[in-house]
């Protein structure tokens, strides 16, 4: 390990910036939160960041770090220096730029009011109950730490800047949340077809590479959920079947 | 520096390069890319040939030719004349289609072919051009979603490949006479069937199909029935890039194997019982 790395990180704020090098002293175990707290405590205090856990829990330290959308307090130095014992940090290119590596994210926010919450019907009996095997396969989906590190490397969102019509994998996630949940009563494929923009995923799967939580995003996730778009959209054979077989029509 | 910046994107984003990484994001969508090619080349040539398909002798029928038609179609064409249309091109249609609109392979192509993106945090080229993008939703991409009529069809070529294997057992010794017998030939096709089989049974429609659209599994008998097979289904899911890889080279060394035979290039080593 090397005793002493050098951190580019960017300084600024969306007007201008520009990345700016600073030497940093190396312990075992540093991450690249520790060489930014190290940077703000004795060269330079004005270097804005967020952070709240410092143990991946939080979502806050969310950066581009070699280019590598990550949680910073997840990141090891020794995985991203290279010969040079240079890192490059760099706030999440998605949003709006703050100051240095903070980030605007309430679009994010703005979007999760639009999804309506798990709606129960009041028939169902109290106290609601639900069986091992149901909860398991949301549970997966609860793990989300909401990082916005998928919001960020989504192509749709990043390149394409198409935030007018896709809410992004975090947010596919927790409709799925609720999708699949065996107590809600509300279909949430109209929404996902159309406000929704499931069909502007192309399922490349960089949101599911990424997850510090190891959520699988577009294999349990992104594409059960298109599936079930298809069910309604897509497949009339198989709506027909449902139909003579007397399917009850979902909620 | 790159050709477009997170700021030209929206306004108030960073100034900085969209793309920034430094490690070698491109190992695998060249890998695809080169792969990929070489079947599709391969395949097509083979496709078009209509020949070298079949070694009776040792039962062993090529996966790109089964299963065998009772017809031919005819065309004239300008230059050639008369010329039956290889079988191969309509029986193709299947596994091409099947593949072609797979949750993978559209994964891996988006990124390799299309550039869509190209890798993870890796700007996208001709960002101007790309800027109305659809992605499903719109022609050609949105027909990806009748995915699951194409594994319908592929389910069924499963059926028609398993008699192909059994006719494999079938061997001729130097007279003529068949036997149960087991060949370099047989093995191949074994191993070919059983990657297609764990490759189309890996796929998310089937996975959706069996259980993975119930809400409720604790509800009935059925439900309950449907949760164990999903979870069995999901296990090979998971691992569905691999199959799909392995079983499209199965295919390629399947019928390069009968290609060869029937050339009289190699011989068909086997055992008869
Ligand atoms: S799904 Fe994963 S990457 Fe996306 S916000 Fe949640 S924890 Fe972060
Ligand atoms: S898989 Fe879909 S949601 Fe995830 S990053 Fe790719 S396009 Fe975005
Ligand atoms: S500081 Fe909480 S996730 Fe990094
Ligand atoms: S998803 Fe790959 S075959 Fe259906």
């Amino acid at each position: 390990m090397r005793e002493e790395i050098t951190l580019n990180v960017y300084r600024g704020n969306s007007e201008s910036g520009d990345e700016k090098s600073y030497p940093v002293k190396t312990f075992p175990g540093m991450v690249v939160l520790d060489a930014i707290h190290q940077i703000q405590a004795s060269q330079d205090s004005t270097l804005a960041c967020r952070w709240n856990c410092k143990a991946a829990k939080c979502g806050s330290c969310s950066a581009e770090i070699n280019g590598k959308p990550r949680l910073m307090c997840k990141s090891r130095i020794e995985d991203f220096y290279g010969e040079d014992g240079k890192i490059t940090v760099h706030p999440l290119k998605t949003f709006p730029l703050i100051k240095d590596l903070v980030c605007d994210v309430s679009w994010n926010y703005k979007k999760a009011e639009q999804i309506p919450p798990l709606t129960i019907s009041p028939e169902t009996p109290r106290p609601l109950r639900m069986q091992q095997i149901d909860v398991e396969r949301v549970q997966e989906f609860r793990k989300c730490i909401e990082c916005f590190l998928c919001q960020d490397v989504c192509h749709v969102l990043r390149d394409h800047n198409r935030k007018d019509s896709y809410f992004g994998p975090r947010f596919m996630v927790k409709i799925a949340a609720l999708e699949m949940h065996p107590l809600d009563t509300l279909d949430r494929r109209k929404q996902l077809k159309n406000e929704g923009g499931i069909g502007f995923c192309n399922i490349t799967k960089c949101c599911e590479e990424l997850c510090p939580e190891h959520i699988h995003i577009t294999d349990n996730a992104i594409i059960p959920l298109k599936e079930r778009v298809v069910d309604d959209y897509f497949d009339p054979i198989g709506g027909l079947i449902r139909k003579v077989l007397g399917a009850k029509p979902r909620p | 520096m790159p050709s477009y910046t997170a700021e030209s994107r929206e306004e108030g984003r960073a100034r900085l390069p969209i793309g920034a990484r430094t490690d070698n994001w491109w190992t695998a969508p060249l890998s695809f890319a080169i792969v990929f090619g070489l079947f599709v080349v391969y395949v097509t040539y083979r496709m078009f040939e209509n020949a070298h398909y079949e070694v009776h002798a040792s039962g062993l029928l090529s996966p790109l030719y089964s299963p065998l038609l009772p017809f031919k179609f005819e065309v004239n064409l300008p230059l050639l004349g008369q010329k039956m249309i290889s079988p191969a091109i309509y029986i193709l249609i299947v596994p091409m289609s099947f593949r072609m609109s797979c949750y993978y392979y559209r994964k891996a192509y988006y990124r390799a072919l299309f550039q869509d993106p190209l890798a993870c945090g890796v700007a996208e080229p001709m960002a101007k051009s790309r800027m109305r993008y659809t992605g499903e939703r719109a022609l050609p991409f949105v027909a990806l979603n009748f995915h699951r009529y194409a594994f319908y069809a592929a389910a069924i070529f499963i059926f028609i490949l398993g008699y192909d294997v059994l006719l494999a057992f079938r061997i001729e010794d130097a007279s003529g006479v068949p036997h149960f017998g087991i060949g370099v030939g047989t093995l191949i096709f074994i191993v070919n069937w059983v990657l297609l089989t764990g490759y189309t049974f890996g796929c998310h429609s089937w996975r959706h199909l069996i259980g993975g659209g119930t809400d409720c599994y604790s509800c009935t008998a059925i439900s309950r029935t449907r949760y164990g097979l999903w979870q069995k289904f999901s296990l090979l899911n998971s691992k569905h890039a691999q199959w799909a890889w392995l079983s499209m080279i199965s295919v390629g060394i399947a019928d390069l194997y009968v290609n060869l035979v029937s050339r009289g290039t190699i011989p068909d080593l086997h055992i008869l019982f």
